[in-house]
């Protein structure tokens, strides 16, 4: 049987957490299958990444340098990883389902015709995986009858891949790229400017629903929050549609989802459109006045206040604690 | 200008999923079906190149059982110029639905094709990329748009997809901003949320639909093979959270998340 390989995927010359959380589930799989993980890296310069990946326990690292890889573009990267699943007989591509897997992948399953599974939480041991479907309110169960296979992992679903005693092999390929490769220009990166961690890399998420009532309340109120617990701010729908706050801060089905350790919700109801985009966070916190509200369905602690009165009290106490 | 423009026919999003005790799928009596709200935003966006000028036609195209046309004359009551439903009475999966779209775009010839990112009752955000392969043309997916530009007339005058010479402008959402890309015509362009708030049809739009040409294709006679590689087994409802306990104070919520939890 054919081996795993595993995309890695980098930014600004470092390894993405969901590089090694890829690597880690193709660990898995090929661990389940009786045969090799192996992982590559496409880009320019990027010999240090496949010696770092190397220590990660992956049996064998590609490098694959080209000018054509130096901004991410799916016409060049679909191109180079099709070519190389095909010379060396890959069975299984694997790769995270960031902005970039997702844009990539199912190129590459196109390229060659087959079909492919997304967002994978799980490989069971006959062969089949489970996958959320319904934004989350269905886990299905399913199978994938192709050759090779393409799967995308979701992120929150697997652990990131720690150092292993056995280093891999580093090789350095090249890739004969088609002249489509490059028909497509890299424009600019505008990169979000933030102060806080943004919200799907931060260990703890502080989200605001309508009750805030205001854009101003948010600032006011959830914002020093936040930066004491060096939080990321997210919000509801409900709070994004009002205007409170931008749509790039909305958690659920239609904007981020977040698996944080602490999840802490404030003022919001709990509408299954939301609850699909946090329900993963190891430890749920909601802090409602209504005590009938869903949200405290799927929290481990909730707080039936005044979120106007609770919030800057909660900052203070974690400001006190800090302190100490 | 020719805009080919994907509408499936979902559950509305608000509507609460359940699954059927037996695991075979979602329980579907009395479910309420909706454009899926990213091919809404699709529709929208192919609209607005329609306006700008330059005489472009909007074809709209659903593949999915007969009753997608419902879906259909939204998307012509909203101002899309005619439709075509490719009737499959059997599920599709995506690698299925970008064989028969592949089939029609090289009956249509469009310029661009726009599909919303991903539909809302599989989650697959797989059929665009798939079809941009098929066709080997480029892809832009998640096309979204500045929000902070500074000046007004920046504000007005920038949409997240722009057009001239035979080429398109596509600003994208990613992880941690928005990136530019530059591509030539014909491409795929998938659609991400921010890109523009979609129009509700009009009255006098809802009227017109009604005579405007909806063609209904059996998927019989495109001849492409629609046998599904990925199928779906089993529907399982996901792992219930245990609800928790309700505590007394702050106080007490900042003693259990530090002592308990420790996560603070």
């Amino acid at each position: 049987m054919g081996n795993v390989l595993v995309f890695a995927e980098h930014h600004g010359g470092k390894l993405a957490k969901a590089a090694l959380i890829s690597v880690q589930a193709g660990k898995l799989l090929a661990t389940r299958s009786g045969v090799e993980c192996h992982a590559i890296v496409l880009g320019k310069g990027i010999e240090p990444l496949a010696n770092e990946l190397a220590e990660y326990g992956v049996a064998k690292v590609y490098a694959a340098e080209d000018g054509a890889f130096e901004h991410y573009t799916a016409d060049a990267h679909a191109a180079a990883l099709a070519q190389i699943v095909k010379e060396k007989g890959f069975e299984t591509l694997l790769a995270a389902s960031t902005a970039v897997g997702k844009d990539l992948l199912p190129r590459v399953a196109g390229l060659f015709e087959v079909g492919m599974a997304s967002d994978v939480l799980h490989f069971n041991d006959d062969g089949t995986m489970t996958r959320p479907m319904y934004a989350g309110n269905v886990i299905a169960t399913v199978s994938l009858d192709s050759n090779p296979r393409v799967i995308s992992v979701r992120t929150t679903a697997f652990d990131a891949a720690t150092k292993d005693a056995s280093k891999g092999s580093v090789e350095k390929i090249s890739v004969s790229l088609p002249a489509t490769a490059t028909r497509t220009k890299f424009v600019e990166f505008s990169e979000t400017k933030s102060d806080r961690p943004s919200l799907t890399d931060a260990r703890i998420v502080v989200s605001g629903g309508r009750a805030l009532k205001s854009g101003e309340n948010f600032k006011t109120i959830l914002e020093p929050l936040c930066d004491v617990l060096g939080a990321a701010m997210g919000a509801s729908r409900a709070a994004v549609d009002a205007g409170f706050v931008p749509n790039d801060l909305q958690v659920g089905q239609t904007g981020k989802v977040v698996a944080p350790e602490l999840y802490i919700a404030v003022g919001i109801s709990g509408a299954i459109q939301h609850l699909a985009g946090m329900k993963d966070s190891k430890i749920i916190v909601a802090i409602n006045k209504d005590p009938e509200a869903p949200i405290f369905q799927v929290a481990d602690y909730g707080l039936v206040a005044d979120l106007f009165k609770a919030v800057p009290e909660l900052t203070e106490e974690i400001r006190k604690l800090k302190a100490s | 200008m020719k805009v080919l423009v994907t509408v499936k026919r979902v559950p509305d999003p608000n509507a609460t999923i359940r699954v059927k005790p037996d695991g075979t799928g979602i329980v579907t009596d009395n479910l309420k079906y909706v454009v899926n709200p990213f091919d809404e935003i699709a529709i929208e966006e192919a609209l607005r190149i329609k306006e700008k000028g330059g005489g472009a036609e909007v074809v709209l195209v659903s593949i999915g059982a007969k009753s997608a046309a419902e879906q259909l004359r939204t998307g012509l009551a909203m101002g899309a110029d005619r439709a075509i439903l490719v009737v499959a009475e059997h599920d599709l999966d995506p690698l299925a639905v970008a064989r028969v779209l592949r089939k029609l775009v090289e009956q249509e010839k469009p310029d661009i094709v726009l599909m919303g990112k991903q539909a809302i009752d599989d989650d697959a955000n797989q059929t665009g990329q798939m079809l941009a392969a098929l066709l080997d043309w480029p892809q832009a997916t998640f096309a979204s748009k500045k929000e902070s530009l500074e000046s007004e007339a920046e504000k007005n005058g920038l949409p997240g997809i722009q057009l001239g010479n035979g080429r398109a402008t596509v600003v994208r959402e990613v992880d941690g901003g928005l990136e530019t890309l530059e591509l030539p015509l014909p491409a795929v362009i998938t659609v991400d949320l921010r890109l523009n708030v979609p129009r509700y049809a009009s009255l006098p739009g809802i009227m017109k639909a009604r005579k405007k040409e909806l063609k209904e294709i059996p998927i019989a006679e495109l001849g492409t093979d629609t046998t599904p590689r990925l199928r779906v087994l089993r529907s399982d409802p996901p792992p219930k959270r245990q609800a928790g306990r309700i505590v007394e104070s702050v106080q007490e919520l900042v003693q259990v998340l530090h002592n308990e939890a420790k996560v603070i």
